[in-house]
């Protein structure tokens, strides 16, 4: 029973949330409802039993993801009035679309009303006597290597793709070296020269 | 332990490039830009190493049956791996002479390979969705290479948001089937589906379908396609038009027919559709472009359409067609790139199709060449392009999808104009007043252009007598080991 009403709040919220995140008129406020969605998505997993996806949810994407967001929806200057130009010309073929993939999860979901959803399928290979990080931990690297490395692989070439499309070798750009400063002397570092009494400097003389 | 060593002996091509490729990028990181050369080099021998891993390896399955290492698994590997390799030595040259060499650029294209070749050996729906993954975000990097190019900068972004939402579909078709079937091994879900026929199991198994036919730019999925070939410095679009769409074909023709080969005809229906529509785009898309690039995104649309036409019939006929359709297919493709390659007038590449006015006089091997290349993608006999096409159509008709192959048929003739129209431009018009001559062509390019040209003719004939009977064991060998 209790399980049930949490089931529908937490359901409902992030369906209205994720109904807002492409609604919202400020994209700020979007990636708010975004955030909104995400905790409950992570409330949904702790009904599961999933409770460490859960945190997984928050940390990563609530803490890491959703942030940076906000960070590039805040420091690119988008000019958001023409960017939702386009919404009232596209939205009776997104309408369709949207309205075709509602259809379709309906009858899916009637699917599972009626006959269950893997109800008679292979059993998973879950021990009682287990919590969910323990479970992981003991698959993630035995059963699942290969495809934990393959991930790994995805998150190397991420990262050579952001240093090839953005990191430009400037050729009179000054870089800190911390050896060079550190070697710095009197000797090099400071050249003394001479001035004539009464006459002073010029800027000419000193360069 | 010795689960893992012949584990890793099974998997030992994809392990090679993924530390291959880490030992380049060291390379390059240390040794700076100018060693692009060097690391594109040893990209080559590495890709063409992994192809002999690949063939001379053992077969069977390995990490609880994510990876699978069969007969068809092999002919994609050495195909995707060897199609790599062509893309690096025309990528190479045409870094160097645009001034945007940089070492990553072959060291991207290595672990994009692994990334394929996971994909034809997938053998659940994780190491199909990470194979994907692997591969296309080193292709969106590379649709973007030329960063200073505003159109190859459009390209890259529009790929990786059309690509993010198709992974999306992708990952909800496949999460529906995980949650239908209980189990995310091909096998297993052949053999629940087998007893157990769902609607939910369909509606998943579609939405997989429509991610994958975004991989392979198959209509109604292709609005990316004619942009990003417009857009990507063209040895890219020489990769992508030929690489990952040869993996992602193995791989449709490994999910559909490992996982799903009871549901056939739910499937079949739905690729049927996919490939008449491709048809239809291909070929009227085709009519109205200026820009060859453009073009050839078109047309590779359309041939992809032929390709899942192969699959559609769901028999090893029907698979054994579509890989020797593809092995055709990949070799006119690196034919029309090396041209395009190989061809540009006062330093500005020749792009458009109307630069190919008058071609014959100053360039008359170049004009034979895409002459015939032309005619092979047209479908001409007995031409590499109609024994692809003879394969598919035979296939389908067995298959019983009569009016289908009658579709493709007509799509051909139509398409068949805008391959004539550069035919007409090289021999019979005149070079436009004050067009500037040709450049000096790039010896890679020209020699790969050649080569394609001359295998799509004559030598076609003789490699079909061993090409044959390699793809009907890869396609007889599916599944086993």
């Amino acid at each position: 029973m209790l399980q049930g009403i949490a089931f529908y709040l937490l359901a409902a919220v992030a369906v209205v949330g994720g109904l807002m995140v492409v609604t919202a008129k400020n994209p700020v406020h979007s990636v708010l409802w975004l955030i909104l969605t995400f905790f409950s998505s992570a409330g949904l997993f702790v009904l599961l039993g999933a409770e460490f996806l859960a945190m997984l949810l928050v940390v990563v994407y609530v803490g890491a993801v959703a942030v940076l967001f906000l960070f590039v929806v805040m420091m690119l200057d988008v000019d958001f009035v023409r960017l939702r130009e386009g919404y009232a010309r596209y939205l009776p073929l997104a309408a369709i679309v949207a309205g075709v993939l509602l259809a379709e999860m309906i009858m899916i979901s009637l699917v599972v009303v009626n006959g269950g959803a893997a109800s008679d399928a292979v059993a998973p290979a879950t021990a009682v006597d287990m919590t969910n990080a323990e479970a992981i931990g003991r698959v993630l690297y035995t059963d699942y290597v290969y495809i934990f490395q393959a991930a790994g692989i995805v998150l190397l070439i991420a990262m050579i793709g952001a240093i090839v499309l953005t990191l430009r070798h400037k050729p009179n750009i000054k870089r800190q070296k911390a050896h060079d400063q550190v070697n710095r002397d009197r000797k090099t570092a400071v050249e003394v020269k001479g001035a004539a009494t009464g006459e002073g400097v010029t800027a000419e003389d000193l360069i | 332990m010795p689960d893992l060593i012949s584990a890793l002996q099974l998997s030992a091509p994809e392990a090679a490039l993924a530390v291959g490729g880490l030992v380049l990028l060291m390379i390059g990181a240390f040794a700076g830009e100018k060693s692009a050369r060097v690391v594109s080099t040893l990209s080559v021998l590495l890709l063409i190493g992994a192809t002999a891993l690949a063939v001379t390896g053992p077969l069977g399955r390995a990490f609880n049956g994510a990876y699978v290492a069969d007969p068809l698994a092999v002919y994609g590997k050495a195909l995707i791996f060897l199609s790599s390799a062509v893309a690096i030595v025309l990528g190479d040259g045409w870094m160097k002479r645009t001034r945007i060499a940089r070492f990553e650029y072959p060291v991207l294209i290595v672990l994009a390979s692994a990334g394929m070749g996971m994909m034809a050996s997938s053998g659940d729906l994780i190491s199909l969705y990470v194979g994907i993954e692997l591969h296309s975000l080193a292709l969106y990097v590379l649709a973007a290479f030329h960063r200073d190019d505003l159109k190859a900068s459009e390209a890259g972004l529009k790929y990786f948001v059309l690509g993010a939402l198709s992974s999306g579909l992708l990952l909800y078709g496949a999460s529906l089937i995980y949650g239908f079937a209980g189990s995310m091994r091909f096998d297993e879900i052949a053999a629940y589906a087998s007893t157990n026929p769902s609607t939910g199991l369909v509606f998943g198994l579609v939405f997989l379908i429509c991610g994958l036919a975004f991989k392979v730019s198959a209509a109604p999925f292709h609005m990316w396609t004619p942009d990003v070939y417009e857009g990507a410095p063209t040895p890219v679009v020489a990769l992508f038009s030929t690489a990952p769409k040869v993996a992602a074909m193995v791989l449709i023709a490994r999910t559909l027919e490992g996982a799903f080969a009871g549901s056939h005809d739910q499937w079949a229906q739905v690729l049927i559709l996919i490939s008449l529509i491709s048809f239809a785009v291909g070929a009227f898309g085709g009519l109205v472009q200026k820009d060859l690039q453009r073009l050839l995104a078109y047309s590779s649309i359309a041939n992809i359409g032929y390709a899942l036409l192969g699959i559609a019939a769901g028999s090893t006929i029907g698979i054994q067609s579509m890989l020797l359709f593809m092995t055709l297919y990949v070799i006119d493709q690196f034919g029309f790139f090396g041209i395009l390659l190989s061809l540009s007038r006062n330093g500005r590449p020749v792009r458009s199709i109307a630069d190919f006015a008058g071609l014959r006089k100053e360039r008359p091997v170049t004009a034979i060449a895409l002459t015939v290349l032309c005619l092979s993608v047209l479908g001409m006999p007995p031409l590499s392009g109609f024994w692809g096409k003879w394969a598919v159509f035979g296939a389908a008709a067995e298959a019983g999808y009569w009016m289908a192959g009658a579709a493709g048929l007509v799509a051909s003739v139509v398409a068949g104009f805008y391959y004539l129209r550069i035919i007409k431009l090289m021999w019979f018009d005149p070079a436009p007043d004050g067009q500037p001559v040709t450049d000096k062509s790039p010896v890679e390019a020209k020699a790969i252009a050649w080569a394609c040209a001359a295998f799509s003719f004559p030598l076609v004939i003789i490699g079909l007598t061993w090409l044959q009977p390699l793809t009907v064991a890869a396609a007889a060998g599916f599944g086993a080991g």
